[in-house]
């Protein structure tokens, strides 16, 4: 239990999706002028990136990996594609119940909600855990720990750049260019969890 | 009094023409107002009807921070001057030690000025902005927050890098989002790290390490041995830290100075006492749940020995380290902190908390004062932004409420 909840502690802190790895920026950067937007954004990828790793934990282990189907059958290089469309389908879910459920969160997303299914971090959540060698536990509490630690940063951002909004930013900075030297001062403050554990080694 | 105040009058209005639009020197008339409205009361006055009639502005804020870092200052100089002759085995007296202890700390300080101040007045003729007071507070608090024995040149760059990126990009003071003296710290925590922390002063006597007392407490820890019976050991208990003549970083050594600087920023206003006050109290709360912690954990099916640093009685944690500096010059920083009261109560306790976090559960860095205010300053936008929108609900439902009350 002690072994999952560090997982989880550290994939929102320590291993962050954007601020440690600087995967998924496209929409990071996209859809954080907005808090309630970001919060949209957060809570889908959260959900998305909770499904989708232990999902494709048991594509991987009970069809793909080396000698799971058949002795020295080993369909691994069809990864990307199986964990790809296991992606997109549940970002198709995620449309669906948004559309019905929440439709003004459906058109503030708009584009970007499709575009989830390339989003860098949530093929990475899975790739990750297919190289760490995680179990079905430790992959959905992998899974939701970098969703949520996507979420908290992307939310952080929205915070800062509705702030922002009344700076004096030099002309040349203005837009995309001051989001990324956010992120990198973001990713100093993050620093103050890299290297800890709640386990004694 | 009267008639100096009447010459500087004279020769500023003088040259004040040669300043303004069209004069010969236009381009540098940001340094003639800051030289200006510092030493005169500005001309411009508001016209019309105002909301805010006070004799407190930028300046008098900025300075009265300074004024409340003096007593850091002097006992940083004093400590700074006793730990070079404690470790190269001089006896001396008092007055060697002070001349010592500015002959160290005074070049810190002036170069930190220098460079920053030179950055400053290049991006207010550049971006046509005023100089702002802000400044001196950034250019004191940062050398504080260093160890004595720092290169000069790691000065010029961490200030640079301080001002430039941590507050000029982001349009100068007032807009920006982390701390700049902070951002100068951790840059240079980063970037040279060895020269930041650990064992600053040479060792010429035997036995005398030079390690500041959370250092050894980290390393102690480690070694599953009673980190205050240790620390005691060395000469360290709580009194002698709470005065604070032992090695660490120039201004935050003595907890005595702190509160004297802590009692001016309350009494004048200046800093916010919600944040100092939650601060301590998460800082407490902290230390006190990590001594609930089993000494000995189940790790991949074996008792281990968790580290002994978890049993340190929380009255330590302030006492050790910067916290109190941090919490008291840092944190309150009315600009990256947050601005809503309850803001600020979450804004301190959650400093508290990863402060004690860092320090005894990441073995990375022995301090974590620092870092806790950088992700709380990142943290503290978000945080306004969702205590204003509770706000906002809770007005509409008393609305509704007397709307309903009313038929």
């Amino acid at each position: 239990m002690g072994h999952l909840i560090d997982i989880f502690v550290r994939s929102i802190f320590v291993e962050n999706m954007i601020l440690a790895y600087f995967l998924g920026m496209c929409s990071f950067l996209a859809l954080s002028k907005k808090v309630d937007t970001a919060f949209g954004l957060g809570m889908a990828v959260v959900f998305v990136l909770g499904i989708t790793c232990p999902l494709n934990y048991l594509i991987f282990n009970f069809l793909l990996k080396d000698g799971a189907l058949a002795t020295g059958v080993d369909l691994s290089f069809l990864n990307f594609l199986c964990f790809i469309a296991v992606i997109a389908s549940t970002v198709q879910l995620v449309e669906m119940l948004l559309d019905r459920f929440f439709p003004p969160l459906y058109n503030s997303l708009g584009i970007f909600l499709p575009l989830i299914t390339v989003n860098c971090s949530i093929l990475g959540g899975s790739l990750f855990m297919v190289e760490r060698n995680y179990n079905f536990l430790e992959s959905t509490a992998f899974g939701f720990g970098s969703g949520v630690g996507f979420f908290l940063a992307i939310v952080a951002l929205a915070g800062i750049r509705n702030k922002l909004r009344y700076s004096n930013i030099p002309p040349g900075l203005r837009g995309l260019g001051i989001t990324f030297i956010l992120t990198g001062l973001m990713a100093l403050g993050f620093q103050c969890f890299s290297s800890i554990s709640l386990l004694v080694p | 009094m009267k008639d100096i105040k009447k010459l500087i009058e004279e020769k500023h209005d003088s040259v004040r023409s040669l300043f303004e639009k069209g004069g010969k020197f236009e381009k540098w008339y940001p340094l003639f107002e800051a030289q200006d409205t510092f030493a005169l009361t500005p001309p411009d006055t508001t016209k019309g009807m105002t909301h805010v009639r006070d004799a407190v502005d930028l300046k008098r804020v900025m300075f009265t921070v300074v004024v409340a870092l003096i007593p850091c200052l002097l006992w940083g100089m004093f400590n700074a001057g006793s730990q070079y002759y404690h470790y190269s085995g001089i006896e001396t007296n008092l007055f060697a030690t002070l001349f010592r202890g500015a002959w160290i700390v005074m070049p810190i300080v002036l170069v930190s000025y220098i460079v920053g101040g030179i950055w400053e007045v290049a991006f207010a003729v550049i971006r046509k902005h005023e100089i702002n007071e802000g400044f001196l507070v950034t250019g004191l608090l940062f050398p504080l927050t260093l160890p004595p024995t720092i290169a000069l040149w790691q000065v010029a760059v961490g200030i640079s890098f301080g001002v430039v990126v941590g507050k000029e990009v982001f349009g100068g003071t007032g807009f920006n989002i982390l701390n700049p003296a902070l951002t100068a710290r951790a840059y240079l925590f980063f970037a040279h790290a060895k020269d930041m922390t650990g064992e600053v002063w040479a060792a010429a006597k035997d036995g005398a390490t030079g390690a500041t007392p959370l250092g050894l407490g980290a390393s102690f820890g480690g070694e599953g041995l009673n980190v205050t019976d240790a620390l005691a050991d060395r000469g360290f208990t709580f009194g002698s830290m709470l005065w604070g003549l032992e090695p660490g970083s120039i201004g935050e050594t003595s907890a005595i100075a702190v509160v004297i600087g802590a009692a001016i920023l309350i009494i004048s206003g200046v800093g916010s006492w919600r944040i100092m006050a939650g601060g301590c109290a998460g800082l407490a709360a902290a230390g006190v749940l990590m001594n609930l912690l089993p000494s000995e954990v189940m790790f991949e099916g074996e008792m281990v020995k968790a580290t002994t640093w978890t049993n340190v009685p929380f009255f330590y944690h302030f006492v050790m380290g910067s916290f109190l500096f941090g919490i008291v010059f840092m944190a309150t920083d009315p600009v990256s902190a947050a601005a809503t009261n309850t803001g600020k109560w979450i804004y301190g306790v959650l400093i508290g908390v990863v402060t004690v976090l860092v320090r005894v559960l990441n073995p990375g860095f022995p301090e974590g004062v620092m870092l806790a205010i950088l992700f709380m300053n990142v943290m503290a936008p978000m945080i306004d932004y969702y205590v204003v929108q509770a706000h906002i609900k809770n007005r509409n439902a008393n609305l509704r409420k007397f709307t309903y009350a009313k038929g």
